[in-house]
């Protein structure tokens, strides 16, 4: 379970923010300059809540005195367009955070997995889209992360792609259930979530299933928002 | 304008700086015959000379390059005022006339300069040495490849760097496995301009280091000192100077090339 | 004073660094006496004047430190035969204090560094010839010795002077024109005479001189009692 009670003012921004994801997905959605990417960055822990706690499975990421480095926190993250290193392979990539002799196979073990085993030798810049979200999934899984942050995940797809992949990562979540923390400023990203939470100018203005938002939306945007469920 | 005459303005003004900046480059190939070329290459001051500068240059070139990287990471990662303090302050010998930075690095490091006593109480001796002339190359060329590798570095997506993070690496590690490749041709293009600037340097040497064959005479100081005797040995040094140079440019283009489309 | 540059007549003299204080002085007399003319000066090597000469570069009076430099000037035919108007001797100087405890040219190796002319400018030249009649005397070494010692052979004798001068040379051989001038930071150890090379300074209008009267004017001034005077204030004889 991820736990974050933070706040941080940045410029115009005042962050304030009280969310828990256990094993489910979640879509923090929001207009731009909500505060969602600011969000993420806490959470990863390179930027500093001015005050507030952030705990993954009971231990403690940040709570003012203690401030764990991004590397010691256990938080696998995909950013928009997904930052694959673009001068190595994809099997590079893959094994970059694994150490040991045998980091290659195992880095083939994941691509396997997740249905990639045949890009491993190739360029970055050869993948599609869709590829790419595949082999970050994997680059990020094989540190067996204890929860997983998405950021814009198909902001960067063509129209008939992100339909596809929608569809698949959805699946692909809910095998590993893992606490996942998907931020997006799309409406259709919404129908991936268990729960959506909505932020608007640094605080969540309402969280609950889409049926629940659909039935009682407290702004415009947490309406339109809800409403993508259906399509 | 019309289209017309703004190509014809770009295409004149391409060959006119073209022209003028090759003219000079050739005219020290065209003019010299082959008997003065090969005096040249058998001219006592040459071979020290050669030796003398490749050694200096690819020191001074390593002691750029490295801390020069590290410095230009934390420039490129911490946006502020500080920061920009400090690469102002970089990149002020870039500025400083040659000529300048010597009698600076006299007043500096000299015996009598603000350093010397405190150099002398630990037997150090600076001027007229060896490591007077990679010091004098070190600080006029430093700020081509701080500049270089600073840009560089700015370029790079934070995404890059915060997924490594979050994938265990330590920020030198990110450093070291994704900043320096990922900047790779621009580093190299940055050390390339850096050491064309330190093979060149002449005003600070001679003025820091002095002149003496086999310890402080560059390739630049060797051509200008066997000009006061005899112009076809000075051309002679010059063009074997501008011809290593050119290819060591050339070297360096492709190699560019090639990282960057690999 | 750009109206100056204009208005005035300018007279180029290129001449050895080691007249530089003394020519100074007899052209701002010239510019007194010829208030429409401007003199500016070229100091550099006689080498480097020569050779700035030969490619081709416009002056009116040319003078040197020595006569081997000068006499390709006249082959070439861009001078006439050449006045003799200086001598100057060379002269052994340390900074005041005398670092390296030099009493006299033989102890000249006890310098830690020293600086001396490049042996292609006259200083150079000359230092050598005083270092081989020496080496006659204090043993055949001295001269070996003395180079081991050499830090750095610079390009015109004013650079030799301003490494004393900044206290980073022990020891260097200028002529006795630039000890003098140096006299308040630098002291001179006495060189025998009888080794003691002597300098010869010619002098001549150039043929190229767009001037040639005002430059014959010149020549005339540095030749006179009042030329002569000043030259030997400033150490020449």
């Amino acid at each position: 379970m991820l736990e974050a009670r933070i706040r941080r003012r940045i410029g115009v921004l005042d962050l304030d923010v009280d969310l828990r994801v256990s094993s489910e997905t979640v879509v923090v959605g929001g207009p731009n300059g909500s505060g969602k990417s600011t969000l993420l960055r806490l959470l990863l822990g390179v930027l500093r809540p001015d005050a507030g706690t952030i705990s993954l499975d009971g231990r403690i990421l940040f709570d003012g005195a203690i401030d764990l480095p991004p590397e010691d926190r256990r938080l696998g993250y995909l950013p928009q367009d997904y930052a694959l290193f673009p001068h190595l392979d994809v099997q590079a990539n893959v094994a970059f955070g694994l150490r040991g002799k045998d980091r290659r196979e195992r880095a083939s073990r994941w691509l396997e997995r997740l249905g990639a085993a045949h890009l491993s030798a190739r360029r970055i810049s050869a993948l599609s889209g869709g590829e790419r979200q595949r082999v970050a999934l994997a680059r990020a899984l094989v540190r067996e992360p204890r929860a997983l942050l998405l950021d814009e995940p198909f902001a960067s797809l063509d129209p008939e792609a992100r339909r596809d992949l929608r569809g698949s990562l959805r699946e692909w979540l809910r095998t590993w259930r893992l606490p996942v923390l998907i931020v997006s400023h799309d409406v259709d990203d919404a129908g991936v979530a268990d729960r959506i939470a909505v932020l608007e100018q640094g605080r969540i203005v309402q969280e609950g299933t889409a049926e629940q938002l659909r039935a009682s939306p407290a702004s415009p945007f947490v309406a339109g928002f809800a409403r993508s469920q259906t399509r | 304008m019309k289209v017309r005459a703004w190509d014809a303005a770009q295409l004149g003004a391409v060959a006119v700086a073209a022209s003028f900046l090759v003219l000079p480059v050739a005219a020290l190939g065209l003019t010299l015959r082959w008997e003065d070329l090969l005096a040249g290459i058998r001219h006592p001051l040459l071979w020290p000379a050669l030796r003398l500068s490749l050694r200096t240059s690819s020191t001074s070139l390593v002691l750029v390059v490295v801390p020069g990287s590290i410095v230009a990471w934390w420039v490129a990662r911490h946006p502020g005022r500080l920061s920009r303090a400090v690469e102002t302050i970089l990149q002020l010998p870039a500025v400083v006339p040659p000529a300048a930075a010597g009698v600076g690095l006299l007043l500096a490091f000299g015996r009598r300069g603000l350093l010397g006593p405190w150099l002398e109480r630990r037997g150090i001796e600076l001027p007229f040495t060896t490591a007077a002339v990679v010091l004098a190359e070190t600080f006029v060329s430093a700020p081509f490849f701080l500049q270089a590798a600073t840009a560089a570095f700015r370029r790079i997506d934070e995404n890059l760097l915060i997924v490594a993070r979050t994938l265990g690496a330590s920020p030198f590690r990110t450093f070291l496995e994704l900043a320096i490749p990922l900047s790779a041709p621009s580093l190299v293009a940055g050390a390339a301009m850096s050491w064309a600037r330190s093979l060149g340097e002449f005003g600070a040497t001679v003025l820091f280091a002095g002149n003496l064959t086999g310890r402080t005479q560059t390739l630049p100081l060797a051509v200008y000192t066997a000009m006061e005797s005899d112009l076809r040995a000075a051309q002679a040094l010059a063009l074997i100077m501008v011809t290593f140079a050119f290819a060591l440019l050339l070297v360096l283009r492709r190699m560019i090339r090639e990282a960057e489309h690999a | 004073m750009p109206w100056a540059l204009v208005a005035a007549v300018q007279l180029t003299v290129f001449a050895a660094s080691s007249l530089r204080d003394a020519f100074q002085e007899l052209g701002r007399q010239f510019g007194q006496e010829n208030p429409a003319v401007e003199v500016a000066f070229n100091f550099a090597g006689s080498q480097e004047l020569r050779t700035q000469l030969q490619q081709g570069a416009r002056g009116d009076v040319a003078a040197f430190a020595d006569q081997p430099q000068f006499q390709a000037l006249v082959r070439d035919g861009l001078v006439g035969a050449p006045a003799i108007f200086a001598r100057n001797r060379l002269a052994l100087i340390v900074p005041r204090g005398n670092p390296a405890k030099i009493r006299e040219l033989g102890d000249l190796p006890l310098a830690h560094r020293i600086v001396v002319g490049d042996p292609s400018v006259p200083i150079g030249s000359y230092t050598l010839r005083l270092l081989d009649a020496a080496s006659a005397r204090y043993g055949a070494g001295f001269r070996k010795k003395v180079e081991d010692r050499v830090a750095s052979r610079e390009l015109n004798v004013r650079q030799v002077l301003a490494k004393v001068r900044l206290g980073e040379a022990d020891a260097a051989i200028v002529y006795c024109s630039d000890a003098l001038e140096a006299k308040a930071s630098v002291e001179t150890i006495p060189i025998p005479a009888e080794l003691n090379p002597e300098a010869t300074y010619p002098i001549a209008v150039l043929r190229t001189s767009p001037e040639p009267r005002l430059a014959e004017a010149f020549v005339h001034l540095v030749l006179s009692d009042q030329g002569r005077a000043v030259l030997a204030r400033h150490g020449f004889q």
